[in-house]
């Protein structure tokens, strides 16, 4: 993936969000995987481009604000076991999402608050106590060159900056606003289960009214082959009422698709824009942002809702 | 151009802002998605993504999409128009591995593969699985072609491949399960290009056969 070594420059003017001399993160320890995360790329589904962005949105936004960014500046999102930052300035960070560790130059620091950070000091963020994603919002957002109006990293179709691997160097824009001053932040808990509100269709009808009734009254479980693309589940198999094969179709985040082995998939941010399993229901928005908490075996319950 | 063509469309609700459109047919899809697409530039039709595939075109980001689904099902649209632009010419060495397997699936020895192939016009009906991977029309229906039993872990950027009703080409190295036939040099995708997809729907494609058979 070239395009994380190719966004390193500096554009000519410096726009919210663009590279600023000096203003640079290095990564000392990438974790198991932390990526650059926005509010995605919107407008490009019909080219095969997936959304992307932040899995709890919710969590990159609100740090965003702590840090005094605009709310849809670059955050790093990482994967259970955090990530170590060192800034070449100083910076003001806000680290949320999953509840972890923080430490600043080896002292502990507040977590879901915003804590500045000198030059040079390390960041460590540290293995979620519980969830699974925790956020790193820094002033100035992360300022890697955006890719079709985005700087997130899709991992199902590799657009975006790579991974972040130990020693990656991320530039930082110029800060816009002052930190938030709070003491202490409401935060949501990380879901002891999920529950999924639904809405049935647009496939329902490929099912036998027996599957409908498997997913709406039984537990699933979160997969451990969950990731940023869909939410796997295990639990009971849904059977089909219709051999054959659905022709490609436009997919969403939250659609409940169903393949061949009866295990459904809840699509997340990095979904692919077509498939061809049906979708039996699909999960309201508001209720994705816990599944980028879940982890596996967390139990999953979908419960009908009428569309509003 | 004949009088207004009134299609029945299915329209079926998709979560809370989203509506599937379902048609008849592939032709029906491009007529509808060309419609679409006007009202949106219009300023008449408040969807986020756009979304054309093999029979349906998905509205994302619609807000209210059952009161949509009540008016769109009433949808007249004319006949798509005939896209203004030339094809885009993609030259093919046809010397893909599968071959063999397609000419057998085609009843026809394998140098005529590439005749046939080259020689049908197509049109993009719909993208998806990665971006810039184009689902292209035009071949007649008797060169249907399953895909492979197993699929390849790695199919090369470049390769042009068959499956079903379609034709592709691979934007960029990728597992695939669809039979190869050909290789083309043309970049497919590139971010940094504007436009960043070669093929979007609707483009017009032509095969040219390159180099030796």
């Amino acid at each position: 993936m070239n395009a994380a070594r190719r966004s390193h420059g500096r554009s000519p003017s410096a726009p919210v969000g663009s590279p600023v001399a000096d203003r640079a993160l290095h990564v000392v320890r990438a974790g198991a995987l932390t990526t650059v995360q926005d509010g995605g790329r919107a407008g490009y589904a019909h080219l095969g481009v997936p959304r992307s962005g932040a899995l709890d949105p919710g969590a990159a936004r609100l740090l965003n604000r702590l840090v005094g960014n605009p709310v849809d500046a670059a955050v790093l999102e990482t994967t259970v076991n955090g990530c170590a930052l060192r800034p070449r300035s100083a910076v003001t960070v806000a680290v949320g999402g999953a509840p972890c560790p923080v430490r600043v130059a080896g002292r502990p620091a507040p977590w879901g608050v915003p804590v500045t950070v000198p030059a040079g000091a390390l960041l460590e963020v540290g293995t979620a106590v519980a969830g699974v994603r925790s956020y790193v919002a820094v002033s100035g957002g992360v300022a890697v060159e955006p890719v079709l109006g985005s700087r997130a990293t899709d991992l199902l179709s590799g657009l975006g900056p790579a991974p972040l691997a130990d020693g990656t160097v991320l530039p930082l824009g110029r800060p816009v606003g002052p930190p938030a001053r709070v003491d202490a932040v409401p935060w949501p808990a990380p879901p002891r289960e999920l529950v999924f509100h639904v809405v049935l269709g647009p496939r329902d009808d490929w099912f036998t009214p027996d599957a409908v009734r498997e997913l709406t009254t039984r537990t699933y479980r979160v997969s451990p082959a969950a990731n940023r693309i869909g939410l796997r589940t295990e639990g009971p198999v849904l059977g089909r009422a219709r051999a054959g094969e659905l022709p490609s179709e436009g997919m969403v985040s939250g659609a409940v698709q169903v393949p061949p082995d009866g295990h459904p998939v809840v699509f997340l941010a990095d979904h692919p824009t077509t498939g061809g399993y049906p979708v039996i229901a699909v999960v309201r928005a508001a209720d994705l942002a816990a599944a980028a908490q879940a982890r596996p075996g967390t139990p999953v319950r979908f419960r009908v809702v009428r569309r509003r | 151009m004949s009088g207004e063509l009134v299609y029945g469309v299915v329209a079926l609700p998709v979560g809370d802002d989203a509506l599937l459109l379902e048609t008849g047919s592939g032709e029906q899809v491009r007529a509808l998605h060309a419609e679409l697409l006007r009202r949106r530039a219009a300023g008449t039709l408040p969807a986020r993504e756009i979304v054309p595939a093999a029979r349906t075109v998905l509205l994302d980001g619609l807000p209210d999409p059952a009161a949509w689904a009540a008016r769109l099902a009433l949808l007249t649209a004319p006949p798509a128009p005939p896209p203004a632009a030339a094809p885009v010419e993609l030259p093919v060495r046809y010397d893909g591995p599968d071959l063999a397997d397609v000419a057998a699936h085609w009843g026809v020895p394998v140098a005529e593969v590439a005749r046939i192939h080259s020689a049908a016009e197509y049109t993009v009906a719909f993208c998806g699985f990665t971006p810039g991977f184009g689902y292209l029309t035009g071949l007649p229906a008797a060169y249907d072609v399953p895909r492979r039993a197993t699929p390849r872990t790695a199919v090369p950027a470049g390769a042009v491949a068959l499956a079903g009703p379609y034709t592709g080409v691979y934007p960029r190295p990728s597992p695939g399960g669809w039979q190869l036939i050909g290789s083309a040099r043309a970049v497919l995708w590139d971010h940094t290009r504007d436009p960043a997809a070669l093929l979007a729907p609707g483009t017009r494609v032509r095969f040219v056969p390159v180099g030796e058979p």
